[in-house]
């Protein structure tokens, strides 16, 4: 399938309950799809709905309608109606994702949250840590730093282990937010080829990128999000 | 995904009286699935906790669980032997209270020997070694061995009672807010050890914890029960970052940041 991901008809809404049952429309009639090969990217203001589309592909938040038709292995799954057996899976094998920030489990070092989704798909830890090496050497993560924990990490830093971490498998589907937001302009560079590199290798990218030059460079495709508000009459 | 689920739970009621301990709890559990089960306290954790584990008899409902030999038992109508045997070999019970889980005046080897010796290994020196290795894992130092666990920290009796249920190699662990009652950074030791335990082992978990900082760091799906019913459950990232019901939203809200 030259098509790993469709999104269909999808809604999102927020129901506040602690603010009286405020309804919060966010985005509604979601269409588009992205193809191998292709970075898509999500443009639009601020609170558009942007970072709220990726989540909604990685499983992490619900939809209130819609399809998310995603190739995984020789099936087609809809996440949006998926069991969290399923996404778990999904997550494993098809769809990566750099969130805008880095989660930090206490205790882990860098090198291997790097190295654990590659262990998770069954390389051998060593190798898996060989590679997670190789991508932070890449991104000018200093050395010292690979055996400690991301707790007190810069922004930039923990970015780069974000970075490294969602770069590290061959998933056919990478979701990308904000991944260049807080490096400097030598690390910028590096990930634009990395993810020129995941092009190539024919990974479907889904990204947002405030940073226009950046856009301008690794976009095939821009989607004004605000065409999908829900608050059009506001 | 060829699996099947480890247990099968349907409809599971317990009252007490005319008051509710559980009701209507129907799910299935995976090979490998760590489960969380939170909620405030009274809401029905535990007692739902106890009805799967047997340790409590459910009113209505039932509880299937898949054997070595690849069939599904109903627990409710299996004979007693055959459970208790199940209960000290091929599951493991992690009590909140170290106390309630482990003998206190036997030796910290020995706590973990006996449950060696229930799934009928008789040679003291394999007992002693295996024992040894169980203790090194849990990060309790080989000249602890002959102490009681009388003498031990809190965390330290934790980590052995988790030797203990592990020793036997079970494929289901219950665990009732295992971390509870320690200092934070006790805690986050404790989690760490638990986190990589379940993962190289491929255990199967279901926890109870009124900790939402642990249900995101141990399992991948969770329940939300309140007055004795679930309601809301799926992926635990899910429900944490994007809760639909509104007790799930003031529990969300009521902690700093998960
Ligand atoms: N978990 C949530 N609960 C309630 N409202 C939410 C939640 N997540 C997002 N929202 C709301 O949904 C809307 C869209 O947010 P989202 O983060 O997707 O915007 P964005 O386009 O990524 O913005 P930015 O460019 O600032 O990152 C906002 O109004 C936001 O407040
Ligand atoms: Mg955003």
């Amino acid at each position: 399938m030259a098509t790993p991901l469709v999104v269909s008809e999808v809604a999102k809404s927020f129901t506040m309950h602690l603010r009286g049952g405020t309804l919060l429309p966010v985005i509604q009639d979601v269409n588009f799809s992205v193809k191998a090969g292709e970075c898509v990217v999500l443009g639009g203001p601020s609170g558009a709905g942007k970072s709220s589309i990726l989540k909604m592909l990685f499983g992490n938040y619900g939809v209130d309608c819609g399809q998310i038709l995603v190739k995984h292995e020789d099936r087609v799954i809809d996440l949006a109606s998926a069991d969290p057996r399923t996404v778990i899976d999904v997550r494993r094998k098809t769809i990566g994702y750099v969130s805008q920030f880095l989660r930090v489990v206490p205790r882990v070092s860098a090198v291997d949250i790097v190295a654990e989704p590659l262990a998770a798909r069954g390389t051998p830890i060593e190798a898996a840590r060989a590679r997670a090496e190789e991508l932070l050497s890449a991104l000018n993560l200093p050395r010292e730093l690979w055996s400690l924990p991301p707790a007190t990490f810069s922004g930039g830093e923990q970015q780069r282990v974000n970075i490294a971490r969602g770069f590290i498998t061959d998933h056919p589907i990478l979701l990308l937010d904000e991944p260049t937001a807080s490096l400097d302009a030598k690390n910028r560079e590096v990930v634009i080829a990395m993810i020129e590199e995941k092009k190539q290798a024919g990974v479907a990218l889904l990204g947002i990128f405030h940073d226009e030059d950046v856009r301008e460079r690794v976009a095939d495709r821009i989607i004004d999000v605000s065409g999908f508000s829900a608050r059009k009459a506001a | 995904m060829s699996e099947q689920p480890l247990l099968k739970v349907h409809e599971l009621s317990k009252f007490y009286g005319a008051r509710i301990g559980c009701r209507d709890v129907s799910f299935d559990l995976w090979p490998g699935e760590v489960l969380a089960i939170v909620g405030e306290s009274g809401s029905g954790k535990t007692t739902l906790l106890n009805c799967l584990s047997t340790r409590l008899t459910a009113d209505v409902g039932s509880v299937e669980y898949l054997m070595r030999d690849g069939q599904y038992r109903n627990l409710a109508t299996m004979p007693e032997a055959e459970r208790r045997f199940l209960m000290r070999t091929d599951w493991g019970f992690v009590h909140q209270n170290p106390a309630d889980g482990l003998r206190m005046t036997v030796s910290a080897g020995a706590n973990v020997g006996e449950r060696l010796m229930a799934v009928g290994e008789r040679h003291y020196g394999r007992i002693r070694e295996t024992a040894g290795d169980w203790l090194g894992r849990v990060e309790i130092g080989l000249d602890r061995m002959d102490d009681q666990p009388r003498a031990f920290s809190g965390g330290m009796r934790q980590r052995l009672q988790i030797a203990r249920n592990l020793v036997t190699s079970p494929r289901l662990v219950f665990m009732d807010e295992p971390t509870g009652g320690l200092d934070v950074s006790v805690q986050a030791r404790l989690l760490d050890l638990i986190r990589g335990l379940v993962q190289d082992l491929g255990l199967a978990v279901i926890v109870v914890t009124h900790d939402l900082a642990v249900a995101r760091l141990l399992s991948h799906r969770m329940m939300v029960m309140k007055n004795g019913l679930v309601i809301e459950q799926g992926l635990t990232d899910r429900v944490l970052d994007d809760p639909r019901e509104p007790y799930t939203q003031l529990l969300v809200s009521s902690i700093l940041q998960v």
